[in-house]
């Protein structure tokens, strides 16, 4: 590990201050309206590798009122969490992608970016977790289903289970109490595959359990494969949970990591993650609402109508479409996990939404490496975020986890995959 | 007869390791050039995958030339000069191709139009040191 860290440094160094050295925590980088610097890249991109460590005695720091425990550990890269109606816990587990390596770039780049990650075998299956007597503490862990490709996404309505592989939307039957699975999946439809630069296929459903929303990442940064791989790409999906059949719900989401309906609503939110290698200030992740048919930029322009100068051709007629998001979540954090809160959480958290952020890899002061929440007022997200699980990561860089999928359970917690540590943490509200 | 003409050819040119060596930049480079060009006037981002790779191919070669023009140097004798100026040319060629590099790194468009520009500097770089490896030098091995 200490090899990657020269070598980041190293790489700063070679910059020669064309990245600009100092970075002040600027004073608008989240909510309605961030600031946008200009874009900037050196000749070499910000790289600042996570440097993984055990737990040991460490835990993550929670707010006064809250305990944390890790519920399950030794998991095979724990992503998505759902809570089932009796409580039981379902983790999707594994790694996906197999984006072919086309510069001597992608070469360099992906062997320092491992480095920052869990170097565990893909686990490509659902782990079930039980608290049978409601102490929080998960005393049953056990294989629900595997043979999976790459689970991320978890969806449940009444009696139906849906998992969002990397390459296909399928459906279990559940019946109360389950802890394995009958049999193999139902396909319902297949999901874009082909190349999966951005694998995840993040999931939910609508309250009336008719259809199912599937995001679908771009197949490149900007288009660096070509805009051939970004046919059904950046987007999300509205699928028929019946017959399977499909559209694109709304277009130009660089990479929805994340889906949820707020609760009392239809309404549809999606934390996006946005293009890089224009400056550590650019382009902001952001959480916003997501309105049928419309089109978010990518990969013409970014936060609105900030035209990305890499992208040919240019499309100026889709540019002036773009809708503006709702709220930055900053640049590089890689905001993975979000869930609406409620009562259960607290008068203070009790109107909001938690994100999950895995943190950055391509930036000099890195960001994220927590989970946040995000106060709403009026159904809208107002105010600064607030820090509710830290401590993933320290200053010298010494990480120990980075969260994922974030989950409220009724019973009156936070359920945090960390696909670092291999572990799910249960933040409770006391 | 034939041994008075190998010995002639030996003390014109360098060794021929070398020469293959030195050589090999010119068609590598261009072809970056040439991709590049493509690029520019296409899209087609296939083009910029391929000037990368050439690239990188050219900065092997010209980077085991410039090993061979140091050895070469110090055995030069008389002719340290021209072999100085070799040196020197070998090693910007390398330096731009490096910086040229780095900028194809860069994703899509905004390699352009910088790498292009670069791409034509290296591959001009290139022919020069060659030809001056090719002409104004002998193998010091010969002597």
């Amino acid at each position: 590990m200490k090899y990657s860290k020269t070598l980041s440094l190293s790489l700063l160094t070679l910059m020669l201050g064309a990245c600009g050295g100092e970075q002040q925590e600027s004073a608008n980088l989240h909510g309605p309206d961030p600031e946008l610097p200009e874009p900037q890249r050196g000749l070499l991109p910000s790289m600042e590798i996570a440097e993984p460590e055990q737990w040991g005695d460490k835990r993550p720091i929670v707010p006064d009122g809250f305990t944390v425990t890790a519920i399950a550990t030794e998991l095979q890269i724990p992503r998505q969490t759902l809570v089932l109606p009796n409580g039981d816990i379902l983790v999707a587990e594994g790694r996906g992608g197999n984006a072919p390596k086309l510069k001597p770039k992608d070469v360099i780049a992906g062997y320092i970016k491992a480095k920052g990650n869990t170097s565990v075998e893909s686990g490509n299956r659902l782990t079930l977790l039980r608290d049978s007597n409601g102490d929080g503490t998960y005393e049953e862990q056990g294989v629900f289903a595997d043979n999976l490709n790459a689970p991320y996404g978890l969806a449940f309505y009444d009696g139906n289970l849906y998992v969002a592989n990397q390459d296909a939307l399928v459906r279990f039957d559940y019946e109360e109490g389950q802890t394995q699975a009958s049999g193999p999946p139902e396909k319902i439809v297949d999901l874009p595959s082909e190349i999966n630069h951005h694998w995840t296929k993040a999931m939910t459903i609508s309250p009336d359990g008719r259809f199912l929303y599937v995001g679908i990442g771009s197949n490149s940064n900007i288009t660096e494969r070509g805009m051939e791989a970004e046919v059904d790409r950046a987007m999300v999906w509205q699928i028929n949970t019946e017959t399977g059949a499909y559209k694109p719900y709304a277009t130009g989401l660089r990479n929805p990591t994340a889906l949820a309906i707020k609760p009392g609503t239809d309404q549809l939110w999606a934390a996006v993650n946005e293009r890089d290698e224009l400056g550590p200030d650019l382009v902001p992740d952001y959480l916003t609402s997501v309105q049928e048919g419309g089109f978010y930029g990518w990969p013409y322009s970014y936060w609105g109508q900030n035209v990305d100068p890499r992208v040919r051709p240019q499309d100026p007629d889709k540019v002036a479409e773009t809708i503006t998001p709702d709220y930055s979540l900053g640049s590089h954090v890689a905001a993975l996990g979000l869930d609406f809160s409620s009562e259960v959480m607290g008068a203070e958290f009790s109107e909001g939404a938690f994100i999950g952020e895995h943190g950055s890899w391509n930036r000099e002061d890195p960001v994220g490496y927590k989970v946040i929440f995000v106060p709403f007022s009026d159904g809208r997200p107002s105010g600064e975020p607030v820090d509710f699980v830290t401590g993933f990561r320290d200053e010298d860089g010494t990480t120990r986890g980075r969260p994922v999928g974030v989950t409220v359970d009724p019973r009156g917690a936070l359920i945090v995959a960390d696909d670092l540590s291999n572990t799910v943490w249960r933040v409770a509200a006391q | 007869m034939t041994a008075t003409v190998d010995r002639h050819y030996q003390h014109q040119t360098i060794h021929p390791l070398h020469a293959t060596l030195l050589a090999s930049t010119i068609p590598l480079f261009l072809g970056a050039l040439l991709s590049d060009i493509a690029y520019f006037n296409t899209f087609q981002i296939q083009w910029s995958n391929f000037a990368s790779w050439l690239l990188a191919g050219g900065l092997v070669f010209n980077g085991l030339a410039i090993l061979c023009a140091i050895i070469g140097v110090f055995r030069a004798g008389a002719q340290r000069g021209k072999y100085v100026l070799y040196l020197i040319l070998l090693i910007a060629t390398w330096i731009l191709g490096f910086i040229n590099a780095l900028q194809h790194a860069k994703d899509a468009w905004a390699i352009m139009p910088t790498g292009l520009v670069l791409s034509v500097i290296v591959t001009l770089l290139a022919c020069a040191a060659t030809w001056v490896g090719l002409t104004n030098l002998r193998s010091g091995a010969a002597e």
